[in-house]
């Protein structure tokens, strides 16, 4: 086998796989834009619903508004972002179904790096710049008493949310290599897992609680909120939860590496 | 254009038949499908099941009505096709629809027919998993007696007319747009959320209910619902339902037709 590309080349190279695929949508303009207007509309439902929850009652199990709006600011900027640039990877049952996945193991490059790159969208990009802004508001109405800590920990959760959410994204879609019609599986926990970061754990009940620490969810916005908003957990979790986030993070890309290369490795081309 | 008759009859229900069979060979996707739509109806029953902490009543909803109408709206999530296009859609961008134009028969029926095979299909295995399951998890409440069974059987078979002549109007837009993709997204969030999906739109405040009721989409999720929680017992109210949801239905297939006509003369074949 050839010698793999250096880090510098593969960033070379989805840089340009991403360019070439953005002047590609942009030949359907009127679609692009409608796009990217609906992706930024998808996630400012997610708010509304919340907002509209909120004008039936005060406070949703003890939290106020502007601390949901904190949830669910960080939880979706990170999400958001792996929206942007992993989320690709749900394309995978595409490629296996078509056909066109043996094309992404015989050229020098990752085949996720490939995938990544090649459908990469711009429209996502929507959803960062809404997540940006509930995240802006909410900063500011949270009774928080800020200092270089609880700010560097808000800059912490987005980025461990990232790989979080990126990593359960490449696990979910995974199974396509297993079962390639599964697709909506993978729903349940990508989507599903951003669904329940939203709001206070809480109000879940106690399997769906201990699932998302288990799928651990529960470490991109919740335990890590409770020490920034100066909460406790009234189901007992210990305090150094709020901590463990980046421990975490580096389990979950490690499972998403055996993962993915045991479903390389189980790959069988399509056989029509 | 090709009119009634009985043999015209014969071959639309072939054609939903077909339909049905078609879509019953994708096992392993609808029990994915099934699966995410009753763990997103817990998230859903246990966010609402929040404001019930503090409230006994939303809009005359009780806990016990919000709960059952999470896990039947989840039901009907893939039976109206929430999110889904036509197949229509892509052969008009392909070009394919050249080749229906001359056969013998009415497109909109054609797909209405197609449409309403799937509906079935999605019904008994899409629809029923999410309520059972939750019946197991949660008290449900099941429809009072015989009359408002039949008449939520009433209100689904309108409701699913009103869905598939919304979908049938967004992708004729594919004559002018070609790539539909954006619209159909725009299109599924403002349905999703204006139709009572995301929540019962009892939750909704004032000004933002009247824009619902205004909208056809209430009677594709909102009214069935409502029918089935036993809440127009009463004939001359289940009769309203029934009159609003066929004012839709009646339209929206009227603008399809409209839509048709002018995109008929769009349509240029290429010799080569």
């Amino acid at each position: 086998m050839a010698e793999l590309p250096t880090l510098a080349e593969q960033a070379t190279i989805w840089r340009r796989l991403v360019g070439a695929r953005i002047r590609a949508d942009w030949q359907y303009r009127t679609s692009f834009v409608l796009f990217t207007v609906s992706q930024f509309t998808a996630a400012f439902l997610d708010i509304v619903v919340i907002v509209i929850l909120f004008s039936n009652v005060d406070r949703l199990a003890g939290w106020s508004i502007a601390e949901v709006a904190f949830l669910y600011g960080t939880a979706t900027l990170a999400f958001a972002l792996g929206d942007v640039f992993i989320s690709e990877v749900e394309l995978l049952s595409h490629h296996i179904r078509q056909g066109s996945f043996d094309r992404f193991l015989l050229r020098p490059v990752g085949p996720l790096l490939l995938l990544c790159g090649q459908e990469f969208a711009f429209r996502r990009a929507g959803k960062v710049f809404q997540a940006v802004l509930v995240l802006g508001v909410a900063l500011t109405q949270v009774p928080v008493d800020w200092h270089a800590g609880r700010a560097a920990m808000v800059v912490a959760m987005v980025g461990v949310g990232f790989v979080i959410f990126g990593g359960i994204w490449v696990i979910a879609s995974s199974v396509a290599f297993w079962a390639v019609e599964a697709r909506e599986l993978a729903n349940t926990f990508t989507y599903g897992g951003n669904f329940v970061s939203h709001y206070p754990l809480e109000i879940f009940s106690g399997w769906l609680r201990r699932l998302v620490t288990v799928v651990p969810i529960a470490f991109v916005s919740y335990h890590p909120a409770l020490w920034v908003l100066g909460r406790k957990d009234p189901n007992g979790a210990p305090g150094w939860f709020s901590f463990a986030g980046p421990l975490v993070a580096i389990a979950v890309v490690l499972v998403a590496r055996v993962v993915w290369s045991s479903g390389i490795r189980h790959y069988r081309s399509t056989g029509s | 254009m090709a009119g009634g008759g009985s043999g015209h009859i014969r071959l639309y229900r072939a054609v939903a038949g077909r339909s049905f069979r078609r879509h019953s060979t994708y096992r392993a996707a609808t029990l994915a499908g099934a699966f995410t739509n009753t763990v997103f109806g817990f998230i859903q029953v246990y966010v609402l099941l929040a404001v019930f902490r503090v409230r006994t009543d939303v809009g005359g909803l009780d806990a016990v009505d919000v709960v059952t109408f999470s896990f039947v709206t989840q039901g009907l999530l893939a039976v109206m096709s929430v999110f889904g296009s036509l197949e229509l859609a892509d052969r008009i961008t392909s070009g394919d629809v050249v080749s229906d134009l001359y056969r013998p028969f009415d497109l909109q029926s054609w797909w209405l027919a197609q449409d309403v095979g799937r509906a079935a299909f999605q019904l008994l295995f899409r629809g029923v998993p999410p309520f059972v399951v939750g019946a197991l998890a949660f008290d449900l409440r099941l429809p009072a007696d015989a009359g408002v069974w039949a008449g939520f059987a009433f209100t689904l078979v309108l409701a699913v007319g009103v869905g598939f002549a919304w979908r049938f109007v967004i992708s004729l837009s594919a004559f002018w747009l070609l790539d539909v993709r954006g619209l159909v997204q725009l299109s599924g969030l403002v349905f999703v959320f204006f139709s009572g999906f995301l929540l019962p739109l009892q939750f909704f405040p004032g000004p933002l209910r009247a824009v619902a009721d205004a909208l056809p989409f209430a009677s594709v999720v909102q009214l069935p619902v409502e029918v089935f929680l036993s809440r127009h017992r009463s004939l001359p109210n289940l009769l309203e339902v029934l009159a609003r949801q066929t004012a839709w239905l009646v339209v929206l297939l009227g603008l399809g037709r409209m839509c048709m006509a002018r995109a008929w003369h769009r349509v240029v074949v290429q010799g080569g």
